[in-house]
């Protein structure tokens, strides 16, 4: 197959398996929900139930699509465009295996965090345009919420840098064939997991959305696709933090030989949403003071030991 | 702080636990809940244990029904026994109380274990008393008002039969 083909497979099975990986989860999320809870969850639509998916495609493409006379209007339709695009992008950088990723950055760890960041603005914005109260609150809590986690989330990830010497994901997996960075770096991993759930603002630091407090946070004023997007956004998100996780922090492709890469890979992306749904299963929400302290007071001097500890063993012993 | 970690991984881990246990779910049109007989569910009037139907047109479950739901005409057969002209319940308006249960004095209106009556028009809520009334005496089997009360018939008035003491004073206190 010759490269200019390839990478067009390539680009649109990310985007056509993230988006329709999004889809699935919606459903995914809430039989697994069920699971936990002693229930079945849904199971009608089709096998399993995953005909559900197509079910919320439907009812959300159907329904009507209203934009509030006293919003702010180009930013209203805007914002909820600026999350998926984002998170889409983001998955630009993600390597599902040995030569199969979109493009190999050497910058690719700051590209995601840059992406994951602009994200957050689609929520900034989106609770800013609707002119709704809750909505705003919203936007508020989000805003600083992305100021005091984004901090720690991009300093989590220097120690994992220092150690493989690289910005680009791939050498970083490369660097992993001996022992996986979750092991010579596990304060760097709990750090960047609390921050990445944080980014994707799923339970329990949904505090933007907060629906027992805020209606529905920053998507009150939304229906229809509009709210759509927001959701696969965050699904998109969800997604896209658990294959970070994965390619980070638990050597992403690789694995035992007898299953190819691209499986080893999809395992571990899956486990690690599994993982962020029980959270939301088993987590209560934090207060919202209680999640600025627990930014500032615990998670950034964490994050700083953890960074300066690295340092001083990879001065010394010069890994 | 280690403490606190430590909770949050216990609920994890003890929601994780919860994969294994049993469901709760009951697969409802497939697999039918169990239904106690005293279940509050469709109303119907049943009959006493000769066949005859048991209403006598009281009126009383009408006046009981908080929704109003009940509408009933009291009309009389040749021999003076009152038993309602038509006999209609708004099911779309009944709440299931079972008031109307206590207040029957001849154990005719009952309510079922039967929850399933939706349906796709309004008006098809409305039963009439074809719709209510069955075959069978429901949770009273050997209960037949008028063994109990005592009847006049032709000729003869309450209690004056042979073997039959005379109807008790429902107004008086005494003993």
């Amino acid at each position: 197959m010759p490269d200019s083909v390839f990478i067009y497979v390539i680009i649109f099975g990310t985007l056509f398996g993230s988006i329709g990986g999004a889809a699935v989860l919606v459903w995914f999320e809430r039989r697994l929900l069920g699971f936990w809870q002693d229930r079945l969850g849904p199971n009608r639509v089709g096998p399993f139930g995953i005909g559900l998916a197509f079910a919320d495609i439907i009812k959300l493409f159907t329904k009507e699509d209203w934009v509030p006379p006293f919003a702010d209007k180009f930013v209203f339709i805007f914002a909820p465009t600026a999350i998926m695009m984002a998170m889409l992008l983001g998955f630009a950088v993600v390597p599902y295996g040995p030569g199969l990723y979109v493009v190999d950055l050497n910058i690719a760890l700051l590209f995601f965090l840059g992406m994951t960041s602009l994200a957050v603005y689609s929520v900034l914005l989106g609770g800013l345009a609707s002119r709704n109260k809750f909505a705003l609150l919203g936007g508020l809590r989000s805003a600083a919420q992305m100021v005091s986690y984004e901090v720690f989330m991009g300093l989590s990830l220097m120690g994992v840098v220092m150690l493989s010497g690289s910005f680009s994901l791939v050498d970083i997996v490369n660097a992993q064939q001996d022992v996986w960075f979750v092991f010579s770096q596990f304060l760097g991993f709990l750090v960047f997991t609390i921050a990445g759930i944080a980014e994707s603002h799923r339970l329990p630091f949904d505090l933007p959305e907060a629906e027992h407090e805020l209606v529905a946070g920053f998507h009150t004023e939304y229906s229809g696709m509009k709210f759509g997007m927001f959701m696969v956004g965050e699904y998109l998100g969800v997604i896209l933090i658990s294959s970070m996780i994965a390619t980070i922090f638990f050597g992403g492709w690789l694995g035992p030989d007898f299953l190819p890469p691209i499986f080893w890979f999809g395992l571990k992306s899956f486990l690690l949403v599994c993982f962020f749904v029980l959270l939301r299963a088993a987590i209560p929400r934090p207060r919202y003071d209680q999640l600025m302290s627990f930014g500032w007071k615990i998670m950034l001097p964490l994050t700083l030991v953890n960074l300066m500890v690295t340092g001083a063993v990879v001065l010394w012993w010069g890994y | 702080m280690i403490a606190a970690f430590y909770s949050q991984l216990r609920t994890l881990y003890t929601v994780l636990v919860h994969s294994f246990s049993r469901r709760e779910t009951v697969q409802y049109p497939e697999e039918m809940p169990y239904l106690a007989p005293r279940y509050r569910g469709r109303i119907v009037l049943t009959r006493d244990p000769d066949g005859v139907e048991r209403c006598v047109a009281c009126n009383l479950c009408a006046v009981a029904c908080p929704v109003d739901c009940i509408a009933l005409q009291k009309t009389e057969d040749e021999d003076g026994r009152w038993y309602p002209e038509f006999f209609r319940i708004n099911f779309s308006r009944c709440i299931m109380c079972g008031f109307c249960e206590e207040a029957c004095p001849t154990y005719s209106i009952q309510l079922t274990p039967d929850f399933e009556m939706a349906e796709y028009d309004r008006q098809n809520m409305v039963y009439e008393k074809e719709h209510l009334l069955i075959d069978g005496p429901g949770k009273y089997p050997d209960y037949n008002f008028y063994r109990v009360a005592g009847k006049a018939i032709g000729g003869k008035a309450k209690g004056e039969a042979e073997n039959e003491s005379p109807p008790v004073d429902v107004r008086s206190l005494l003993p």
